[in-house]
Formats: C-alpha cells, structure tokens, sequence
C-alpha cells in the first residue's frame, strides 16, 4: 500500500531528522473591567517547523482569547474525548490542552518521546497548543512531605515520584510543548510557616535552574507559591516577576486552603505582577471559583472540573445569556439539580426526551437525549463519560466566552454577582430540603 | 412475508458478495456486525461507527429487556431512534444470554426459565414474549427463540434442542407482529451430528423465512468440527437468502466461513480484546501491553488507514491501554475498523474475482512460515480454494462427501 509506505517514510523521517521547532508566545491585554483587575486578552501562539517540507508538522498559529480554559487531559488526551470528537469543540477556544510530564513517568520515555518528536507529535494535534503543568489536581497531585531541598514529589497512579529541576527540564526539552511552568514546592495550607517559607526558596531557586538548564524555546511560566501567607505570596510573586519568564503559574491553591482568604491572596499576588504578562491558575475549577479568579486578574484556567462533573453523572445546564437565570423548575429535585448542573444519573430523566440543554449546539445536545445518557450511566457504559465530557467542556467554554464579552463591554461584576447571587439562593434552598447536592467534600 | 431484498452481485464457487438492503440500510456482505450489547459499542460513538463502516449493529433482547426495557424503548420510537443510530441493527432472542449468564436458567417446552437478576423470582421467556419484546426494540433483523445446547454436549438432548427449535420457530412466525418491518430469522440447530442439522435445515426452509442462521457454534467446539457443520448448513440453505453465523469470529473464522458461502458474523472478540490491551493486525494479534511496544514508535499496523493508526505509536499506546478509557476507545476503533476492512476486502475480492489471492494474501500474513492450521486447509480445500502457494501442509479430508 503505497499511502502506507508513505507514512512509514514520514515517521523514519521524523526519527531521523530532529525537528527544528521555533515556538513564539505573545499575550496582550485588550479590555479591563471597572474595577481594574478582571481583563481580556489575546494569547498568541505560533510555531513555525523546518522540517514541514519532509513531512514534519506544519507551522501553525493558535489566537486564543482570554480568561480561557485549558482542556485538562490525561497523556496528552482528554479524558474520554477523542481525536476526531475534539475538533467538533468550540475553535479556537479548545485548542490548548494542559498535560503533566508526570503522566508519562511509566513510559515512552523522554528519548523515544524526543523521537517521535514531542508532544504535538505524540498525540497527532499539531494544530493544538500544548501547556505542561507538573500537577494536574486528578493523576499528578504535590506530595509536600516527600519533596526536598532537591526536587518535587508528586503522587501519581503509578506510584510516587522525586522530581528534581535536571530531570523535568529533560522531559520539557524532549515533549517541547508550546507552555510548560517551572517546577514548584506546593505545599498543603496546613503546613509550618517555616515550611512554607522552604517552599518559597526552592520554588524561586528551582525556577533559576529552570532557566539556566533551558534548551526549549516553549514560552516558560515563573511558579508562585507561597500557601496561605500574604506575606511569603508577596515574597515569591517579586521575586518570580524579577526573572526573565513570559508568563506566570500561580500555584497552592485547592490543597486546603479556604475559600475566604482566597481573594485577598490572589489579590496580594496579581497585583505585584506586570500586567503584560499572562497568568495561570491551577485549584480553581467552580463556576464561582473561576469568577472570584478572573475578578483578581487570573487568565488561564485547567478544567479539572469538568473532568469530576463528568465521571459524577453531572451535566452543566445553567444560561450562557449572560443573565445567569438559574433553573428553577420545580420539578427538579435538590437531587438532581442545584440550579447549575443537573445529576443524569436521577431517575427523574429516565424517560425525558429532551436535550441537556435545548439549543446547545454541542455534539451531545445535537444527537442525544437525557434518557439516553441516563440509561448509558445506569449501565456503566463508557459512552455516558464521552458524551458528558462533550457538552460539559462544550458549555464551560461558552461559559468563558460569556466572561469575557461581559468584561468587554464592562458589566463583568454584575455578571459575578447575579450568578453568585443565584447559587446562593439555590444552595439555601438545597440546604432547606436537607438534601445538599456537594460535588466536592 | 420479508422486509429485506438480497442479491448476490458475485462469486467465487461457495462464496458470494451480495447487496442486502433492510429497513434501515443497504449493507454490503460478507460483514461483521459489532456487538453493542446495551445500545451503544462499548467506548464509540456513532458517526465513529459510521466513518470506520460499520452497517450493522448487534443489540442483546436479555440486556437490553432488563435495562432500560422494551417498553421504554418501544416510547421512544425504538432502538434506532433511542441510540440515535441510522443504519440497521440486529436483536438476538434473549435466550443465549439467559443460558450462558444465568446460572439457574431452565428450558422447557413453554420457553426458558430463569431467576430474574432483579428481583430473585422466577421468570418465563417464551418465544412468544422474546418475539413481542423484539418487535418492541424494533431492530431490522429479529432472531427466533432456539433451544441452545453446547456444542460439546452429545446424546439425546441435542436432539431434543433441535426438534424444540423447529416446534418454536412456528410460535415466533405467529407471534411476529411487524414482518414488514422486520426480519425474524431462523436458527440451525443440531449440534454437531449432520443427519440433525440437515432435518433443522429443512424444517427452517420450508417456513421460507427471510434468512437463516446457524446456531450452537463457536462453543468451544473443535475447528474441525465448526468448519464442517458451516459447510454443511451453507450447502443446503437457499442461495437466495443472507446466511449468519452466530457468534463468529474470529478474523481466520471470518475468512473460512465466508469461503464456505456465510455471509454474516458478530462476535464480542475486537472490543472485548480491546479492553485488555490486545489489537488485531494482519499478522494476527499486537499485545500493546508488552513491555517490547514501550518505546516502539510506528503504529499499530502500517498497512492501516484508521485515525488511530494515522495518529498514534505503539509506545504512546503502550502507555495508555488497561490504564485510560482512552486506551481502550482508541484499539476497539482500531480493532472494528480490522473486522469492517476485513468484510470490505472479502466483498471486493469476491466481485472482482480476486478472492482466492485475497484468501492466500490473508493466510500468509498470518502463518509466514506456512503452518496453515490444518482445519482451514481441509475447509479451503471443500471451498475450492487454493492455498497451495501459501501453506505447506495438504489437507486431509478423507471424511468428505
Ligand atoms: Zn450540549
Ligand atoms: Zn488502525
């Protein structure tokens, strides 16, 4: 088969040639909101390649608006989307992808992932940016007790692992993704505060030799930690600021921190920051955590979230108007509702014909009833995940794009408010039937 | 009375390629129908169906009768609609599946007995109410309530299956209320004796039902065995009608059936392997799970031309299979599309009178060294298919004619 042949040529040729990849990033902010933190902004990407003439992959350039959200993936793939269902997402708002280097601990490893080619090679989505975050919050979470002065544990399905700066860098240089963030010391909220501090000298001296053993040109995010000390945050964000990165990772949050303290953290943080660059965010998944993250000037965002909606029977329903009108049907129990996202495991859908949220164009909405995927989940079937995970990702990306257009034309509080506000309401009323609907402990 | 049109478009001796057109869609045959045993193949979508060619969709009466019910299928507008799936699809009795799944299934002349999974109390399924529940499902193809018997079972009671089957066929035939709609075909029994099968053959035919399928195979029975019963049933069932081997196969069992003049196949094997990290390549079977394949950077299989094997390295994978469902959505893609590039290639070699090349091609990818097992030279042999230029051994069918 000749087609065959050809493409055997073309992975030789890969193999053989080491891909001379040059990735640019640029980021500039386009619109703030009134109080003068939330922002707008487009991220650029371009990768020009030149080996595209023997059949290496080809230049591309990926413009992606912000505050935005990340795919969380597992290696590289989303969880249960596959290739082909991919680009049926939202475009460009789908095209970066977050992966952790930790989840290829167990293999290919860095010399046959550098073979194929990196990342973009590995996973056959040249025309998708890639972003290498060591901990993802699902398969790679910071393990503070087992770090050291000398690297990073992380606890992962396969077991825990020491990462030192010389052996990520390895990984980053052979995946060469578009965005990778410097390896960081997160710690847990209740750790000592001379822990915390450690955390923060190491973070800084790990991002120095980040920097200094650097042989990619993937535009680096400076790592922020600092736990809950305003004092060590404010530390970490100048010192980070100071060193010669494109962009910024803050780091620590969602590892038993409160929800209280955290604007004023965030706060402490973004405001040191240039506001030229970009920012990244990882712990914050929630509706309300996303808002409370853009209105303290945070762009990107991981979809971690939606991966635990997704593998919960849980679709998002609430209004992408901008207007945040809750369902308030009374129909709908505290059980299967709790105004933004419905459980398709209640018996209540058993025999509803409808759509999860009628008008939504995502492939699941366009071909698939909630009867449909309740029975899928009643029987364990994976197609139930894929679907979910489809419209899921679909309509927290049209979330996004709600954020930012309210941004824009200057009503984003009102827009935090009113869908805060809603919650609120419903959540009392969950309370009051004593029948919490808590997706998270 | 039917609902479907066949029309063989070529041959090769025994084997035919034939367009069969059902309520729901004109499928090309030989073809392997995958199993979706709860309304949907295990980690694929269906316009991921559609695009790797898939033309048949087999759905369990006993799964799917339990969850989420006939009736509510039958509410809404039937399984093709419920799924969402275009093309056709197959429903099976429901009797296997009691049989092999539950341990307390009996079977007597009112129908099959059995303890319900749900709720512990006994239950009937006659062949009236597998009829009813499938005309509620709605599938293109419906198939008879049989008396199963293992094949390696001998002795009276195979018999005994094979007459209660000839004396159900008649309750299924009256019991069919949508025969405009939907085929019922007819099950072969009869173990492996001939005289039982021939009088199962006979009795099916005179019904003139809208196909015929050959029953109590792929049971643990021996090769030999298998081969000789499908020859048998291929030879005296009519030319006219679509002839479907339950639960084969196996890619090899694929090619010598259809040799033989099948024209049908299902079987759980290409998703179910899937799951436990095994693809199927021309060769035969690709363990991903080997340690070999870790930093292997070429594809599943280069002569592939499925997204899967477009995108992926064996190393990446590697890493994947047993441990994401990604793993094992992306070799069940690979694994069907083998089966459905298997069917197209039969149906296109038979039309252009290539099939005995195709045939050699097939068998000296798998056995390079010309160890032909010695079943499959024997049933070539009665296919009138020559295999000499890829196998080394002679076949040996002295028990012929
Ligand atoms: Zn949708
Ligand atoms: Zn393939």
């Amino acid at each position: 088969m000749p087609q065959a042949e050809r493409r055997e040529r073309i992975l030789d040729g890969i193999l053989q040639e080491s891909i001379r990849e040059t990735h640019k990033m640029k980021f500039a902010v386009k619109a703030w909101s009134k109080s003068g933190r939330a922002r707008v902004g487009l991220l650029q990407l371009s990768t020009t390649s030149s080996s595209f003439a023997q059949g290496g992959p080809p230049a591309k350039e990926i413009e992606i608006e912000t505050p935005a959200l990340l795919l969380t993936t597992r290696k590289g793939l989303p969880a249960f989307i596959s290739p082909d269902h991919l680009s049926s997402l939202p475009n460009p708002d789908s095209r970066l992808l977050q992966f952790s280097p930790m989840h290829f601990m167990e293999g290919p490893n860095s010399k046959t992932i550098s073979a194929i080619g990196g990342v973009h090679q590995l996973l056959g989505l040249h025309e998708y940016g890639f972003v290498a975050v060591p901990r993802d919050s699902i398969l790679s979470l910071p393990e503070c007790n087992s770090s050291n002065k000398n690297g990073a544990s992380f606890e992962t399905p396969c077991g825990r692992f020491l990462v030192k700066p010389v052996e990520y860098m390895k990984m980053i240089s052979s995946m060469k993704p578009d965005l990778w963030v410097s390896l960081a010391d997160e710690v847990h909220a209740s750790v000592t505060t001379k822990r915390n501090k450690a955390s923060v000298d190491r973070t800084i001296k790990w991002l120095d030799d980040c920097i200094s053993l650097k042989s990619t040109d993937g535009a680096l995010f400076g790592s922020i930690v600092g736990g809950c000390s305003i004092e060590e945050r404010q530390r970490c964000a100048q010192e980070v600021a100071k060193r010669n990165v494109s962009g910024f990772y803050i780091g620590g949050f969602g590892l038993g921190d409160s929800v209280d303290e955290r604007a004023t953290l965030l706060h402490a943080v973004t405001d040191l920051l240039p506001k030229e660059k970009p920012r990244h965010v990882c712990g914050l998944g929630l509706p309300e955590e996303v808002l409370q993250g853009i209105a303290a000037g945070i762009d990107l965002f991981d979809s971690t979230y939606i991966y635990h909606l997704t593998l919960g029977g849980f679709a998002l329903v609430f209004p992408l108007d901008g207007k945040c009108k809750h369902v308030s049907d009374p129909g709908i129990s505290a059980m299967a509702s709790d105004g933004t996202k419905i459980n398709l495991k209640a018996t209540i859908y058993r025999k509803d014909a409808s759509r999860i949220v009628d008008g939504c164009i995502c492939y699941t909405c366009q071909n698939h009833t909630k009867a449909y995927i309740n029975h899928l989940l009643n029987v364990h079937e994976m197609l139930a995940h894929i679907l979910l995970e489809i419209h899921n990702t679909h309509h927290y990306l049209s979330f996004f794009g709600v954020i930012r257009e309210a941004i824009t034309e200057g009503r984003f509080e009102e827009l935090r408010e009113s869908f805060i506000e809603k919650r609120r309401d419903h959540l009392l009323a969950a309370c009051e039937l004593e029948t919490p609907v808590r997706l998270r402990a | 009375m039917m609902a479907l049109r066949f029309e063989v478009l070529g041959r090769f001796n025994r084997a035919r390629a034939a367009r069969l057109t059902l309520p729901h869609f004109t499928c090309h045959t030989p073809l392997f129908m995958p199993v979706g045993t709860q309304g949907t193949i295990k980690g694929l979508t269906t316009p991921q169906l559609e695009e790797i060619g898939c033309q048949i969709i087999l759905g369990n009466t006993y799964h799917l009768a339990l969850r989420p019910t006939s009736e509510l299928i039958d509410e809404f507008g039937g399984l093709h609609n419920f799924m969402n799936w275009p093309r056709a699809l197959l429903t099976d009795s429901g009797g296997f599946q009691m049989v092999s799944l539950l341990h307390l299934a009996d079977i007597t002349e009112e129908g099959v007995t059995f303890q319900s999974p749900v709720d512990g109390k006994p239950m009937l399924l006659t062949p009236e109410e597998s009829i009813q529940i499938q005309n509620r499902i709605g599938a293109d193809i419906i198939m008879a309530l049989d008396d199963v018997v293992k094949t390696t079972i001998t002795g009276p009671r195979i018999e005994e299956a094979m007459h209660r089957t000839l004396r159900w066929i008649d309750r299924c035939i009256a019991a069919h209320k949508r025969p405009n709609e939907q085929n019922l075909f007819g099950i072969v029994q009869g173990g492996l004796d001939p005289v039982l099968r021939d009088i199962c053959v006979q009795g099916l035919v005179e019904r003139n039902l809208p196909g015929y399928a050959i029953g109590g195979l792929a049971g643990g029975e021996d090769k030999d065995s298998f081969w000789r019963v499908v020859a048998q049933c291929t030879a005296s069932l009519p030319e006219s009608k679509p002839r479907y081997v339950m639960g084969v196969g196996y890619p090899l069992d694929i090619v010598v059936c259809s040799a033989l003049g099948a024209d049908m196949y299902d079987c759980v094997y290409p998703t179910r392997t899937a799951r436990f990290g095994t693809a199927l390549v021309p060769e035969g079977v690709l363990k991903l799970k080997h340690q070999s394949m870790a930093e292997d950077t070429r594809p599943i299989d280069s002569t592939c031309e499925c997204m899967v094997c477009k995108k992926y390295t064996r190393a990446y994978l590697h890493c994947l299979v047993t441990k994401d469902a990604m793993g094992s959505q992306l070799l069940s893609y690979h694994n069907l599309h083998y089966m459905l590039q298997l069917s197209r290639n039969l149906h296109s070699s038979i039309i252009e009178g290539t099939f005995p090349e195709f045939v050699c091609n097939f068998l000296r990818k798998m056995f390079p060294k010309g160890d032909v097992p010695e079943w499959v030279c024997n049933a070539m042999e009665v296919a009138g298919i020559d295999i000499s230029s890829c196998s080394t051994s002679t076949p040996v069918n002295s028990n012929k004619d």
